[in-house]
């Protein structure tokens, strides 16, 4: 890359990146300035909280998401509160600190941080988790994310194989680095816990996101995404934050399809394939920046269950009754019809059926038969 | 002043319970000490005092037993010996060859040989039971002389398995006629069963103790009583002729002493000095709790101070007054035995005499139920000519019958106000709460239920409560476990009065909890005497008592965490305001001085809306 470019990528990367935090930062002094009015006042002052629960929750077709309503609720600073007040003000404080010295911090991190906030600090580290997520869920209402924060998760991401360039700039140096997916071997490229920063360079098709690691290494080691032109990428089980961030940024600046393709039983559909596409439930005020509405299903369908004569495990209860719950509670698979049909389907059925039961066929079947013939007809993909 | 009482108290001169006496009498006097008795003395024949006092109804079975396996291992031996004789020794002679060997058992060497069941088991126990039976005798006397007891208690190590225990009372002393029999003799006093509320429940006499120090240390015990400050004191040395149960005075003499009147005796025996939950400390110090007007000096071989508890109430509890049988109480077989005994002449007259809340009505109410069972019980028959089945008839008419409860005024509570005041002395807590509940009736016996806890001060927060349970004033100290108050306290929801329990267990905290059950009959699990037995009336009156002292004990808890509570809260303020301060400043870049008086504001806000 011509260094030319080079400059004007980092140059652009870090005027988003301060332009980002500049935002970030407004928006906590804006919220410490209105509590310190207030008590200048000598009133009693509240903060706003989204709140987090299904009942709060909605799904827009036209958005693409599970988006969090508008219900708030209030925590007044009371004698009751005033411990829970001074933590959530000493961790917006710290924020603000990381912001500024341009640092980040786990969620470990800010647990021991809080061992110098004297009398506010944490005696376990579930407390100070439960503040970090209601400073998160305050600061969505004004588009700021966690990792704007600078809080990070401390789960890495999935794998990524496959045609992709991804550019990872480093700002002390100002050199951008060049990753290329194709030449990691038998290996892959580790999502980070952070990928605000990234922007990508690619000719493949489409993405394809896969549940187990087992396919996922079949695809790669047999180059799949060669012959396919895609690009690969291993969830391994719901994706983390940063996988779905990192697909959803992939598909945002590429635009190109998402293709998911998991297990078929109610684990697969409505846990690992729904969070992918809209978001989860009870993160609900972070679902607009961790979803890919782009996303739709290639398989294992329940039909494909029929049409390839897979072998199947029964139902357990337990899936019943998530595939029930999909049915009657979850905003997204209650809009669309095609869904609904085929949860219907493979509840009466009452039988599942593994990706990797394709083997059943021989162990390069996916690769050979049963991939192509499905994109070919991309159209039947579910929703 | 350690003594049984003389023969001579309201049980023999009141005329009423005779009768009752005479058949229970006779009903346990067949089983054991009558057999005995004739043989050793008319006296004891006729009281089984003393020894006796209080097992004597309830332990009779044992010795009985005891004496039977004699025989039979005796048989035993007989048979064996029969097989080897020659065939030409009839039956006859080998009967009579028994018959010679059986002789009679004095009850001193029955004792000697069972010191087990007199609670000489072990020389810890040894040196308790001195001390309880001693303690018991000297009350009784002294509430009987109406004087306010002061006892001194001297535990002595002469060698660390043996000990000299002295015990002083002011009673009114013993006649010199009575004192050898007193303490020398075994079966001799007045204590027996009645139907009355009285201590002696607990034990066997002090001669046995006095016989037990003998059979182990080889000295006599030695006795000293004053009747009278113009009177001098009398000094003896006594010893028991163990084959005759009789006195034997080694030594005899006047001496000076500083006290105007009451007994002192003194007994050398094997035992071991302990502390503990069975320990001579533990004992007094629950007799204190429950006998407010009584005064304690007691020294022992470790700690250096005597121990005093000074008596909270200067007085003496109303005399527990003595009632007739009621009818609800009375067994089959008793019944049969008063009615053979009776010197009425008709079913009626027997009923009114020998019962409390029989009336002329209550007879014809009693004769009506008995025409409704299958016969009809003419109440003018003479009671000897009635029929077993007939009196079986009768006795179900009467359980059938409604009729008054006993009288309750034969009772002796501790009473709310004195109990808090010895709980308040011996524990020295933050706080006691008492319930003396109105007085209640089990299978015919009233009895009457009182409840105390003391909580905090020094008590051990951490531990389980401490129990005190008390039967006629009388601590109980050994099974815990199977008396009925341990487990009425164990069923008290103690986590609905902010007082942390266990499933099944008793409650944790700082507690001692204090229950005491007065009745002219306690029931008991065993002969034993050591557990109260579960009645579902008795249960249900300990239950209520202790939930009622739960309450009002809740209620101060609560009032207590409140405070401790807004006092947190206070702190929170002043402990959290600073670090909103701090964070503050951080985000916004404040001067000290705009923290500070962010500071000052939040803190008037909330302390503003804690007063709210």
């Amino acid at each position: 890359m011509a260094k030319k470019i080079a400059k004007s990528y980092i140059d652009r990367v870090k005027r988003e990146n301060a332009k980002r935090d500049k935002k970030t930062i407004t928006s906590i002094e804006n919220a410490a300035d209105e509590i310190y009015k207030k008590i200048l006042r000598k009133g009693k002052p509240m903060l706003r909280f989204p709140v987090r629960s299904l009942s709060n929750v909605s799904y827009d077709k036209r958005k693409g998401y599970l988006e969090i309503g508008k219900a708030r609720k209030e925590r007044t600073l009371t004698v009751n509160t005033v411990k829970g007040f001074a933590q959530t003000l000493r961790m917006m404080g710290l924020s603000r600190e990381l912001v500024q010295t341009n640092d980040f911090a786990t969620k470990r991190d800010v647990y021991y941080q809080s061992k110098n906030w004297a009398e506010a600090k944490f005696s376990e580290q579930s407390e100070s988790d439960t503040v970090m997520d209601d400073i998160e869920a305050l600061f969505s209402v004004d588009d700021v994310s966690r990792e704007q924060l600078r809080f990070v998760p401390d789960e890495h991401g999935g794998a990524v194989a496959g045609e992709l360039v991804v550019l990872d700039p480093d700002l002390d140096t100002g050199e951008v680095e060049r990753i290329d997916c194709t030449r990691f071997g038998s290996g892959a490229y580790s999502i980070p816990s952070s990928v605000e920063h990234l922007s990508f360079e690619t000719n493949a098709k489409f993405v394809l996101a896969i549940e187990t690691g087992g396919i996922f290494q079949r695809l790669q080691s047999h180059k799949f995404w060669k012959t396919a032109d895609c690009i690969l990428v291993s969830m391994a089980g719901v994706p983390t934050r940063s996988t779905r961030r990192f697909i959803r940024r992939l598909s945002d600046q590429i635009k190109i399809p998402v293709y998911a393709f998991v297990d078929c039983d109610p684990y697969g559909i409505s846990n690992i394939y729904r969070t992918l596409k809209v978001g989860s439930g009870n993160a609900a005020h972070i679902n607009r920046f961790f979803c890919v509405p782009s996303a739709s299903y290639l398989g294992v369908t329940p039909q494909d269950i029929i049409d390839y004569d897979l072998p199947t495990h029964p139902l357990k209860d337990v899936d019943i009754k998530r595939a029930k719950d999909a049915l009657k509670n979850d905003p997204f698979f209650q809009s669309k019809k095609q869904w609904r049909d085929a949860l219907e389907q493979l509840l009466k059925m009452g039988v599942r059926a593994e990706q990797q039961s394709l083997a059943m066929w021989g162990l390069n079947y996916v690769i050979e038969t049963y991939l192509p013939a499905k994109l070919a007809n991309s159209k039947k993909f579910l929703p | 002043m350690p003594r049984k009482k003389p023969k001579a108290s309201r049980t023999q001169a009141s005329s009423k319970p005779t009768a009752k006496k005479k058949s229970a009498k006779k009903k346990t006097a067949k089983k054991t000490a009558k057999k005995t008795a004739k043989k050793t003395g008319s006296a004891a024949s006729r009281r089984q005092g003393g020894l006796f006092d209080s097992e004597s109804a309830a332990n009779p079975v044992r010795p009985k037993k005891k004496i039977k396996k004699k025989t039979a291992t005796k048989t035993a031996t007989q048979k064996t010996a029969r097989k080897s004789a020659s065939t030409d020794q009839g039956d006859m002679a080998i009967a009579e060859k028994m018959a010679n060997k059986q002789k009679d058992i004095s009850v001193s060497e029955f004792f000697a040989k069972n010191r087990h069941l007199l609670g000489f088991d072990s020389p810890a126990r040894a040196l308790l039971t001195t001390v309880r039976e001693a303690v018991d005798n000297s009350l009784d006397a002294c509430e009987e002389a109406s004087v306010l007891p002061e006892l001194f208690i001297d535990v002595r190590a002469t060698e660390s398995t043996q000990h000299v225990v002295t015990i002083r009372d002011n009673g009114p002393g013993i006649v010199r006629e009575q004192l050898p029999r007193i303490f020398a003799r075994l079966l001799y006093g007045s204590k027996f069963h009645s139907r009355k509320q009285t201590r002696g429940q607990q034990g066997i006499g002090i001669s046995a103790a006095g016989m037990y120090g003998t059979l182990t240390t080889g000295k006599p015990m030695r006795v000293v009583s004053r009747t009278s400050r113009r009177k001098p004191a009398i000094e003896l040395v006594l010893a028991i002729d163990m084959a005759k149960n009789l006195p034997v005075v080694k030594k005899e003499s006047e001496v000076e002493v500083e006290w105007a009147h009451g007994t002192e005796v003194q007994i050398e025996l094997e035992g071991t000095y302990k502390k503990g939950k069975h320990s001579i400390d533990s004992f007094l110090d629950q007799v204190s709790l429950a006998n407010p007007h009584v005064k304690i000096i007691y020294s022992n071989p470790i700690d250096e101070e005597p121990i005093i508890w000074e008596r909270v109430s200067k007085v003496l509890p109303d005399p527990p007054n003595e009632i007739l049988p009621h009818p609800h109480g009375v067994e089959l077989g008793i019944l049969m035995q008063m009615m053979k005994e009776t010197s009425s002449r008709t079913v009626s007259g027997f009923l009114c005499t020998e019962f409390c809340r029989v009336t002329p009505n209550v007879v014809k109410k009693i004769s009506d139920e008995t025409e409704g069972l299958g016969k009809r019980i003419d109440t003018d028959r003479h009671p000897k000519r009635l029929s077993n089945t007939d009196v079986k008839v009768l006795h179900k008419g009467i359980e059938a019958t409604r009729m008054m409860a006993p009288p309750t005024n034969c009772l002796s509570p501790i009473g709310e106000v004195l109990m808090a005041k010895t709980l308040g002395r011996n524990f020295d807590p933050e706080l006691v709460i008492t319930v003396t509940r109105q007085p209640s009736v089990y299978r015919g016996n009233p009895f009457q239920v009182e409840a105390g806890i003391a909580w905090g001060g020094e008590l051990p927060g951490d531990d389980l409560a401490s129990i005190y349970r008390f039967a006629n004033r009388v601590p109980l100290q050994y099974e815990q476990g199977a008396c009925a108050i341990t487990q009425s306290i164990v069923g008290t929801p103690w986590k609905n009065y902010e007082i942390q329990q266990a499933r099944g267990a008793l409650p944790t905290g700082p507690l001692a909890i204090l229950v005491h059950i007065a009745s002219v009959w306690v029931p008991f699990t065993s002969e034993s005497k050591k557990a109260v037995a579960s009645y579902d009336e008795i249960l249900k009156e300990m239950r209520l008592a202790i939930m009622e002292a739960g309450r009002k004990l809740a209620i101060h808890l609560r009032k207590k965490r409140r405070l401790a509570d807004a006092e947190r809260k206070k702190d929170y303020i002043k402990t959290y305001i600073p670090q909103i301060g701090i964070a503050l400043q951080d985000i916004l870049t404040l001067s000290d001085t705009q923290r500070t008086k962010a500071e000052g504001n939040l803190s008037e806000v909330l302390e503003r809306s804690r007063k709210m």
